[in-house]
């Protein structure tokens, strides 16, 4: 499977991205911002960083990137898309996700390993990961406190869109456990059609045993199996 | 973006942009500045938010109908987030 990792100026997850990618088991190359069109890829992962400095809101620049309009195409035919971190914010921004990442609780930057609660393992993102544990990966962004508003939370929950909700290491979720103030401890959504997903925590820097968790690695390769089963349907 | 008119050139137009978080938003910041404004001893505040204030120069002779109405669909689409933000635009001279 061929993955496009998109690089802004100041990403600097994009590296992770390919490298976990590669190490998932898929093809992978860098799509620069200013290209119009992704090639011929299976999957887009919008990585991790600061784009554009941040500046105005976090990912409020990169929406407009020529490169963005080509993923909008993509996510709108059906593509696979997942934004981690700053691509997750850029995805909101963009309006191909619901709700918006704002500034933390506690007012600071928070960089540390969380523990995730699966809570829709029925995802290609989610498939993959331990259904008898909580998923650890680490976080590292002082914009990460998810916010909608009360009408589309209930529509989240009914459609099952919450895929990942921050918990303790017994699974536990609850307030001590959310590192942020988001609402409902949400650390990744996915859309109504459930091909594009965002999450603050890095899977990409999760990826192998060296960094302490291989669990991130296994969002990729569900990516990838499920982009087999839909080439084996077509 | 924003058209022109024949107007005066000599008369120097500013778009004046607020931004604030909604009020449905957790605002920490403005949480943090009221509580220290609390313990420097300015009592009777109720609330603070703290926002953003963007100033944009516009071109001798913009016409201030059309600069106010491409700006506030600037500033919905792009320089606020309505999922989050309000905004308050105005033209001054």
């Amino acid at each position: 499977m061929r993955f496009a990792i998109l690089q802004f100026p100041a990403s600097n997850c994009d590296q992770d991205c390919l490298h976990a990618a590669r190490l998932s088991g898929a093809t992978a190359r860098f799509v620069w911002h200013k290209e119009t069109s992704l090639g011929d890829v299976d999957a887009v992962i919008v990585p991790g960083g600061f784009s554009y400095g941040d500046y105005l809101r976090c990912g409020a620049i990169a929406r407009f990137s020529p490169v963005m309009q080509a993923v909008k195409r993509f996510a709108d035919n059906g593509g696979m898309v997942l934004g981690i971190c700053n691509g997750f914010q850029i995805l909101c921004e963009a309006g191909l996700l619901p709700g918006a990442l704002i500034r933390n609780r506690d007012l600071t930057f928070h960089c540390e390993q969380v523990f995730l609660k699966t809570v829709n393992a029925a995802t290609p993102f989610t498939a993959d990961l331990p259904n008898n544990r909580p998923s650890m990966m680490p976080i590292a962004h002082g914009e990460g406190c998810y916010f909608a508003d009360a009408e589309t939370l209930i529509e989240l929950q009914a459609r099952g869109q919450i895929l990942w909700q921050y918990c303790d290491a017994l699974g536990s979720v609850n307030e001590s456990a959310n590192p942020n103030g988001s609402v409902l401890n949400i650390a990744g959504i996915a859309n109504a059609q459930f091909n594009v997903a965002g999450l603050m925590p890095h899977p990409d820097r999760a990826a192998e045993t060296v960094l302490g968790s291989e669990d991130g690695r296994r969002v990729f390769e569900g990516m990838i199996a499920g982009l087999k089963r839909n080439r084996q349907a077509a | 973006m924003v058209s022109r008119s024949t107007g005066d050139a000599s008369v120097r137009m500013k778009a004046k942009l607020i931004i604030t978080p909604t009020k449905a938003v957790l605002d920490p910041q403005g949480k943090t500045v009221q509580n220290a404004l609390e313990h420097m001893g300015y009592t009777g505040v109720t609330g603070v938010h703290v926002g953003k204030y963007i100033e944009i120069d516009l071109a001798p002779g913009t016409d201030r109908v059309a600069a106010a109405k491409a700006l506030d669909e600037a500033a919905r689409r792009f320089l606020s987030n309505p999922v989050i933000e309000e905004y308050r635009l105005e033209i001054v001279d």
